[in-house]
């Protein structure tokens, strides 16, 4: 059983790894087990500290993180994950779950409407230039 | 820095936190969109700064998740682990794959991910 776990996180990790993530399929994952939401979304969290950290290593080295205004973003961002995270606690899992997949099918549209919207983008310049 | 920039910064940063907190992830998936949006940041720019603002965000979430219990050791452990080493495969794949055809998986990842938890 505990190498279900394993295989998960390797999943995981290559998301993560391919620079996108947020539990996007951990999280999912877990939930076929019997592992909880709560839970799920802590392992979630925790997992992804050993690995953003030579990620992010790595990007300042390379100069891509931005760092003017970034304590604007960091600071409110704390203080509204503890709360979120603490207003959490008292959620039920299985509305966290749900809200958490209404919050992944919306971004997911988004996602592809942007894409498409780039191919239209694309096409329109192509056929501005053959006229 | 003007008012309005500044007004945007705090505004992501308190979307991102929200949802970090909440769901315990997917803080990251959102503050990439928002800073290319709002902010006018590079695609590459927005991943390497959406790390930077999300771990010391994870960090702090993940105390209170700990100190509530919710955390399990047991299985968390193997997680992490897997983690890990899956990170850098992917990181590894990633210099070899198209972006946007990952990116366009990706969504599609997502899609599915969200109607599974959505109705199952």
């Amino acid at each position: 059983m505990k190498f279900v776990y394993l295989i998960i996180g390797v999943l995981g990790g290559v998301l993560g790894g391919l620079g996108m993530g947020g539990g996007t399929i951990l999280i999912p994952l877990l939930s076929f087990t019997k592992v909880s939401q709560h839970t799920a979304q802590a392992i979630n969290l925790i997992s992804f500290i050993p690995m953003a950290i030579v990620s992010l290593v790595i990007h300042v080295k390379n100069g891509l993180v931005e760092k003017k205004g970034i304590f604007a973003i960091i600071v409110p961002a704390l203080v509204f994950a503890v709360l979120g995270a603490i207003v959490s606690i008292f959620i039920k899992g299985k509305i966290l779950k749900k809200c958490f997949g209404g919050f992944l099918v919306l971004l997911s549209v988004y996602s592809l409407l942007s894409f498409k919207s780039e191919k239209s983008v694309k096409s329109l310049e192509k056929s501005n230039k053959n006229p | 820095m003007d008012k309005k920039r500044k007004r945007v910064l705090i505004i992501s940063g308190a979307v991102i936190g929200i949802i970090n907190g909440l769901f315990g992830g997917g803080g990251g998936m959102i503050a990439v969109p928002l800073m290319v949006k709002f902010l006018g940041y590079e695609n590459k720019t927005a991943h390497a700064t959406a790390i930077a603002v999300i771990l010391p965000v994870s960090i702090f979430t993940s105390l209170i998740y700990l100190f509530s219990g919710a955390f399990s050791w047991s299985v968390g452990l193997w997680s992490t682990a897997g983690v890990v080493g899956g990170g850098i495969l992917g990181a590894i794949l990633l210099k070899k794959l198209n972006s946007k055809a990952v990116g366009k998986i990706f969504a599609f990842v997502m899609m599915l991910s969200g109607i599974k938890l959505l109705f199952w």
